[in-house]
């Protein structure tokens, strides 16, 4: 009886305790030093893995703040909170970025902007690209399968009922990906603080561009005209905005005929992404 | 079934004809939840090539040395995975040492090779099939590299499955699953070969 017991006992436990020291020498064979604020500076971080720190994932990126070569400010989903935590973890001052946000360059949805063809591929905006650059007439514009909305780790980018692709500024960090990733390069990273944008990227001229799109942008130059700050320029047959001088007032939104300048009226941006 | 065709044979069967994978049906955790890129697909074959190998022998031979002398035959499942887990463990260790990358692409499913019931099953089977060590060493290699061969050829389809245009509620991993059922009724093909 007591040996039905004892021998299991006795063999199990013997087997334990032989891998348990092979474990334990291995352990100091294979030890990694990690430092442990590494650890602490990577559970505050939002940890999308979004990249748009420039590291490929969140680790990464803690491992360089901990070291202090990267401010914990460069991660552009951190909230405030956790940023204030990070600062406080380390013992440095930590400064907000700049709040960036994805911005979709392209009014060309279904009602302005006419379709050369019935795209029936495979459903991602750079395979479609690659087919004579695209179902939409506009070689410039969006593509509207929404690769970018794929790639968003954050589920910021839906397809607007017209059929193009558009931000939720709320849920969007500004990591890049969706710029990244759009082969038409129509969606634009800037900081959120700008008010005004150009919605537009073809570099058509005037007569092209309106026989393809409604929205689209007929060079025609009235924005740059009538800029009171003289911010406007134009170059390619597109206005360009030089954010030193623009106040975001409004007036080329306003003057434009074809409503190719976008303007964002979100109040009270806040720094951070919390 | 002696010597050289013998081993050939095993090493066949379990490759192919008995993959662990996709005809006993075991290790569906790591199968699944690895399989998204190729590269950590191949990451994860090697780990549990590894694992499997080293587990087989190590189990029959704590089965011949200690539990069957011992007439403790029914303690043979604690014992294994206690083995096993202590393997694991090593190979956690070497990987986060050696190959940190590859460390931290396998992520959880690194230590969940533990409880992958392929590592268990070829241990157990070989000693329910009856094997000497070195048809136990070769059927252990043969179920890890036929756990490798589905892997990768599942992780394949996956990334052919992203850029495809797939109904709505059948997405990401409705899908995976079909097609590894697929993928299981076509090695069926192989049954009858050994």
């Amino acid at each position: 009886m007591l040996d039905a017991i004892l021998w299991p006992l006795i063999a199990l436990g013997g087997i334990g305790l032989v891998l348990g020291l092979g474990l334990a020498i291995a352990s100091k064979i294979f030890e990694v030093k990690v430092d442990p604020k590494v650890e602490q500076v990577r559970e505050l971080l939002p940890g999308a893995n979004c990249g748009g720190c420039g590291f490929p994932g969140c680790d990464g990126f803690a491992k360089a703040v901990a070291a202090g070569e990267r401010e914990a400010g460069a991660c552009v989903a951190l909230s405030c909170d956790n940023l204030a935590a990070i600062g406080a973890l380390l013992g440095v001052d930590t400064t907000p970025s700049e709040p960036k946000v994805a911005r979709v360059r392209c009014h060309g949805d279904s009602e302005n902007c006419i379709s050369k063809y019935t795209y029936t591929g495979i459903h991602d905006c750079r395979a479609a690209a690659m087919l004579a650059g695209g179902p939409s007439a506009c070689a410039f514009g969006c593509v509207g399968l929404l690769t970018c909305g794929k790639a968003c780790p954050f589920g910021a980018i839906y397809l607007s009922d017209k059929g193009i692709a558009a931000v939720d500024e709320s849920l969007c960090t500004g990591c890049g990906r969706c710029e990244a990733i759009c082969p038409k390069h129509v969606i634009t990273v800037m900081p959120k603080s700008r008010r005004v944008f150009v919605a537009c990227r073809t570099n058509e001229k005037g007569k092209a561009a309106a026989a393809i799109c409604k929205a689209g942008c007929i060079a025609c130059g009235l924005c740059a005209k009538k800029c009171p700050e003289g911010a406007i320029t134009m170059k390619d047959n597109l206005p360009v905005i030089d954010y030193e001088k623009c106040t975001g007032c409004g007036v080329c939104v306003s003057v434009c005929p074809k409503g190719s300048i976008a303007i964002n009226d979100e109040k009270n941006v806040n720094i951070c992404a919390g | 079934m002696e010597g050289f065709t013998g081993i050939l044979l095993i090493l066949l069967s379990s490759i192919l004809v008995n993959n662990f994978v996709l005809s006993r049906i075991l290790g569906i955790c790591p199968f699944l939840g690895v399989s998204k890129r190729v590269e950590t697909a191949v990451g994860m074959g090697f780990a549990v090539t590894f694992v499997m190998a080293l587990a087989s022998v190590i189990c029959w031979i704590v089965q011949k040395a200690i539990l069957d002398p011992l007439n403790i035959g029914y303690m043979q499942t604690i014992a294994f995975i206690l083995v096993i887990a202590a393997l694991v463990q090593l190979v956690e260790m070497a990987l986060q040492k050696m190959v940190p990358s590859l460390y931290q692409a396998l992520g959880i499913y690194l230590p969940l090779i533990t409880t992958n019931c392929a590592v268990l099953g070829v241990a157990i089977l070989n000693i329910d099939e009856g094997y000497n060590l070195i048809q136990t060493l070769v059927n252990g290699i043969g179920g890890a590299l036929g756990f490798m061969l589905a892997i990768v050829l599942f992780a394949g389809i996956r990334e052919r499955l992203e850029l495809a245009r797939i109904p709505e509620p059948l997405k990401d991993f409705p899908i995976a699953l079909i097609s590894a059922g697929l993928m299981s009724l076509a090695f069926l093909g192989f049954q009858g070969i050994v």
